[in-house]
């Protein structure tokens, strides 16, 4: 049995370095990676906590979370074909005619 | 589990919208070329119905889906909120998208699609399914961010993506963590958690989780330091798209906001309410100063949304049900004022020149007096100068901080106000006292029937609101009696 605080820090942990991707990175692709990293650090805390607390309830929020990220890579990876065809370019910071 | 058939009344305007957005996709498969401006129409006709359906909503507080969904009559006046924002953005679009060449059913089943979430965000009695709705909202506005797909709309579109993901993580995570915390993530089970258990209010996990909640919602309604992306996306984004955004979202966003920290987290208002003090007062100031240095209306709208966030938020750090039906009333307000400012913005563009800047408003107020009422008008309203509905809503936010001793924010708040003057004066002033140049960027204005509908409708609304506001307000006031 491992104890939920081992699973809560490693899903902080992850989450954490998703925050950092987001924030450091550059290709537009890798930044939507990190987006979904986040999204599955949280589902590791559901499912963490569903069985801590012995409810099922967390285990189905997990189903919800994979659904949504799921759409959300789709409308995102359009975006990114968008952008290339656009711009030619998946860096994020040369997206940058927009200022002011 | 259970599910009762009565459960599916308080759906039933969802439903209506829903399914109105796959008609208008099924219908865009039958329409060719020109005819394709009637499928806003049909959009109008379903959320027309919709309202129909919804009074019946409007009354004591009814749960249904295991308390998932609220039939009660907070959910309804936002409802009716997010209505006037759906068809007015739609007698927006339409002309326009003619215009720019880009007119496409796709456009107004997204529309649909996003109010159904903003909807959802507002009946929402469930953390998760504030969640789900907030998504449903977002993933069709990142779509219709890029929708022009010219190189600016694609990029507003990327930034919103990029932020409201990361975004939605926090807020993911901070309904993980009161899950965590309560053992359920339903909002009337929370508060009736954190009442019977008043040690949870110093828990680290019930305070990460609220705080989190909070950073997520910051997000979507663009309140100061996570704002960063709101002034590229309004710029960037498809003029009716932006007006969409500003209001539709902005409304949504502070429904769950409201819902979920004013009953959710009621017991833990005190530990709340000082960061959201902080977060109020740097979202006004830095959006009305950021606004004052703005040469493009575009942008300058866009900071100027941002500083209204910030007069909302206020409303949020008092609390009281006076300040969240004066929060309602706003909303209301905003979208009349919003909306119509961005249906003047787009008249003043043509196809492929958008006329955005501030100097090529020189003159139009006597070249195109009607434009220039209007314009005027939306401005007066945002600036909260009386007889406009942009005055009373601030006026009962005040108000409503001062009854419960917030005096410095509310000083503050009025200074602010003040200062906001200057910038929207400024349209006022270009429009009609600097001459025209000899050859004006603004040779015509881009209008045809629904949107000058929709910019009379729109200034119809901010004048009613702002001379009989009575009747709305008690109404508003009995929302959110019935909110619980």
């Amino acid at each position: 049995m491992i104890p939920l605080e081992y699973s809560l820090t490693l899903s902080a942990v992850l989450f954490t370095l998703g925050v950092i991707g987001v924030l450091v990175r550059r290709n537009v692709i890798v930044l939507l990676m990190c987006v979904e990293l986040m999204l599955n650090a949280v589902n590791l805390s559901f499912v963490a906590l569903s069985d801590h607390l012995n409810s099922a309830e967390g285990l189905l929020y997990v189903f919800f979370v994979m659904t949504v990220a799921a759409a959300e890579a789709s409308v995102g990876l359009a975006i990114v074909v968008s952008l290339v065809r656009a711009r030619n370019t998946v860096y994020a910071d040369e997206v940058d005619l927009l200022k002011g | 589990m259970n599910f009762q058939m009565a459960d599916l009344q308080l759906l039933a305007p969802h439903i209506v919208v829903l399914a109105t957005a796959l008609l208008v996709l099924l219908a865009e498969a039958f329409c060719k070329g020109e005819r394709k401006g009637y499928l806003a129409y049909l959009g109008i006709a379903g959320i027309v119905v919709a309202a129909l359906l919804t009074p019946r909503l409007f009354g004591p507080q009814r749960l249904g889906f295991s308390g998932m969904l609220a039939g009660d009559g907070f959910a309804a006046f936002f409802y009716f909120i997010l209505y006037a924002v759906g068809i007015l953005t739609l007698l927006v679009s339409q002309n326009y998208l003619r215009d720019e060449r880009f007119e496409h059913g796709e456009y107004y089943a997204l529309v649909l699609l996003a109010l159904v979430g903003m909807m959802l965000m507002a009946g929402a009695t469930h953390l998760m399914v504030v969640f789900l709705a907030l998504e449903t909202m977002s993933i069709a506005i990142y779509a219709l961010a890029g929708y022009f797909r010219t190189e600016r709309s694609v990029e507003a579109s990327l930034k919103y993506f990029i932020l409201g993901g990361f975004a939605s993580g926090f807020l993911l995570y901070g309904i993980a963590l009161i899950y965590g915390a309560c053992g359920t993530t339903q909002i009337y089970d929370v508060m009736a958690y954190f009442k019977a258990l008043p040690a949870l209010t110093s828990s680290p996990m019930a305070l990460a989780g609220i705080g989190l909640l909070t950073v997520g919602f910051g997000f979507k309604v663009a309140a100061v330091p996570f704002h960063a992306w709101t002034p590229d996306v309004y710029q960037g984004a498809p003029t009716s798209v932006t007006a969409f955004m500003a209001t539709g979202v902005k409304a949504a966003a502070f429904s769950a906001f409201l819902r979920v920290f004013v009953v959710a987290f009621q017991g833990t208002h005190v530990e709340w309410s000082g960061v959201l003090w902080v977060l109020a007062l740097l979202t006004m100031t830095l959006g009305n100063l950021t606004a004052i240095a703005q040469t493009d209306v575009k942008r300058m709208l866009a900071y100027s949304s941002i500083a209204h966030a910030g007069y909302l938020l206020v409303g949020l750090v008092v609390g009281t049900p006076e300040a969240s039906s004066a929060m309602m009333v706003y909303l209301l307000a905003y979208a009349f004022m919003n909306i119509g400012a961005f249906a003047c913005v787009i008249m003043v563009g043509r196809y492929g020149q958008e006329n955005t800047s501030l100097d090529a408003y020189a003159g139009i107020g006597f070249r195109f007096p009607a434009l220039g009422l209007a314009m005027a008008v939306f401005m007066f309203s945002m600036a909260g100068i009386p007889p406009t509905a942009g005055f009373i809503g601030k006026f009962l936010i005040f108000k409503a901080a001062v009854h419960e001793g917030y005096y410095w924010l509310t000083i503050l708040g009025v200074l602010n106000s003040a200062a906001s003057v200057y910038y929207y004066l400024r349209v006022i002033i270009t429009m009609y006292f600097k001459p025209s140049p000899d050859e004006p960027a603004v040779d015509g204005l881009r209008v045809g029937p629904s949107a000058a509908l929709a910019t009379v409708l729109a200034g119809v609304g901010v004048l009613y609101l702002g001379i009989i506001p009575g009747g709305i307000i008690k109404l508003a006031e009995q929302a959110v009696r019935f909110m619980g």
